[in-house]
């Protein structure tokens, strides 16, 4: 892509045409040399929208939940954004991506826009790029930009960082006390919702939820809720937006969101780091140093934090990648 | 566990797949988005009983190369129509338009020179699909 073109579609999709907002984000996802060049454009415009991470397994109701977001935000006259993240095939590297099936309802309001993502083999429950994704299109206009991950097991905590708020959402099958009382996602959580809550068993996991939740103190100092709520009858939703609001505030009140706009720069810059210190090292030699120093690695004559090392030192000095 | 090295000029590749009108047949999309995704595309399935208006605006916000439509209805050349309609008037016709379903032979001709890019009768394997979309990807990227 040429770097006019880049520059254009990004000054057209920050004013609000959908198509350029749609080629835009295939660039971010696929250009890194167009994303460098119209980073600073993007950067120049303000960043306004409440950023909603909506995570939990596979089949818990993320999706449905999420078009329950979107009827209600609507109703506020709220613009709307949301990228729904899917995993890729580890053996084809293709994607079936289904996150909008439950969302369609929606794709005619002009106010809303939903783009899925193949995470491309990103662990963490995000691709690689849908920091970029989230942070563009928190700056082309929309009021909320809610982000739905691929169905996550126990660890995946990397929305974390990259929403103002996080929505767990769990259904009666998720476990015991036990399950509850470990490490990792349950700790993100800002909402817990208990989706589905018309099944048996429920209330037991809501119970256990508040439990967890009543012996930890969130490292922060809000103290989450935990919502029952059954998205495909519409019951409950309006307290989740409640929550969400009153999450949102107490980050200004705070002075939170700061901190974690702090942290959410740090995380960005040092992934831009690692990637850009990888482009330039696969830049080396024509490609050729980093297969070398592989082969020599693998039959023993190279160590391989000794190998990186000369490798890094030898790019300080880019030949050409900007 | 060896695997094979996925194809990146493919995973770039976003393919719309939708199920327009009434018609609830969605065995032979879901086949058809299925495998696109094994053959390294990205695939994204729209569902049932979707609108022109829907299907136009999904591809434009997912930034489709190719929109596939399976039609078993027999409201073939009203739907190829308005979608192609659409297209255009969003300035978007770039996109490319194929199709699988029961489509008469004579329907096949004036869909074509519509503008619909391709159209697969029952019978089409899952191979000639993917070799067809490679083959339309590799001739939209001519300079």
């Amino acid at each position: 892509m040429q770097q006019s073109n880049a520059s254009a579609l990004a000054s057209a999709a920050l004013g609000g045409d959908d198509r350029a907002l749609g080629r835009l984000i295939s660039l971010v996802e696929s250009d890194p040399g167009a994303l460098l060049q119209v980073s600073p454009q993007l950067a120049a415009s303000a960043q306004r929208a409440h950023t909603i991470g909506v995570t939990g397994s596979p089949g818990v109701g993320k999706s449905t939940l999420i078009a329950e977001l979107l009827r209600e935000f609507r109703g506020e006259q709220r613009r709307v954004a949301v990228v729904a993240v899917d995993p890729s095939s580890p053996f084809s590297g293709g994607a079936l991506l289904g996150d909008r099936i439950r969302m369609q309802a929606h794709v005619l309001d002009r106010d809303v826009f939903i783009r899925s993502m193949s995470n491309r083999g990103h662990l963490g429950g995000l691709a690689s790029r849908t920091p970029d994704v989230i942070d563009l299109l928190s700056r082309a206009g929309f009021d909320v930009v809610i982000v739905e991950t691929v169905g996550i097991g126990q660890a995946e905590v990397e929305i974390a960082i990259y929403a103002d708020t996080v929505v767990l959402v769990s259904t009666a099958d998720s476990g015991d006390s036990v399950q509850v009382a470990k490490a990792g996602v349950l700790e993100i959580g800002d909402v817990f919702v208990v989706n589905k809550s018309d099944r048996p068993g429920s209330g037991v996991i809501a119970a256990d939820l508040r439990e967890m939740l009543s012996l930890g103190s969130h490292a922060d100092g809000f103290d989450p809720q935990v919502l029952e709520l059954s998205a495909q009858s519409h019951e409950g939703v309006t307290e989740l937006i409640s929550e969400l609001a009153r999450h949102r505030a107490w980050l200004s009140s705070t002075g939170e969101i700061g901190r974690l706009r702090v942290r959410r720069a740090e995380t960005r810059l040092r992934s831009v780091l690692a990637e850009l210190a990888l482009t330039r090292a696969d830049l080396l030699d024509d490609g050729a140093a980093v297969p070398r120093a592989a082969a020599q690695i693998a039959e023993g004559s190279l160590d391989v934090r000794e190998a990186a090392r000369t490798i890094l030192d030898r790019t300080t000095e880019p030949p050409r990648d900007r | 566990m060896t695997m094979p090295t996925p194809d990146p000029e493919r995973s770039r590749t976003r393919i719309v797949v939708a199920k327009p009108g009434l018609d609830g047949h969605d065995r032979g999309a879901k086949v058809i988005a299925r495998s696109l995704r094994d053959a390294g595309f990205e695939v994204i399935y729209t569902g049932l009983h979707q609108t022109p208006e829907q299907i136009v605006r999904t591809a434009i916000q997912e930034d489709a190369a190719i929109i596939g439509l399976s039609i078993l209805s027999g409201a073939h050349m009203h739907l190829f129509t308005e979608v192609l309609r659409l297209l255009k008037e969003n300035d978007a016709d770039g996109i490319g338009v194929f199709g699988g379903g029961i489509i008469p032979a004579p329907d096949i001709t004036t869909l074509s020179e519509m503008g619909v890019a391709k159209i697969f009768t029952p019978g089409a394997s899952t191979r000639d699909v993917i070799a067809w979309v490679d083959d339309f990807v590799a001739s939209t990227n001519q300079p």
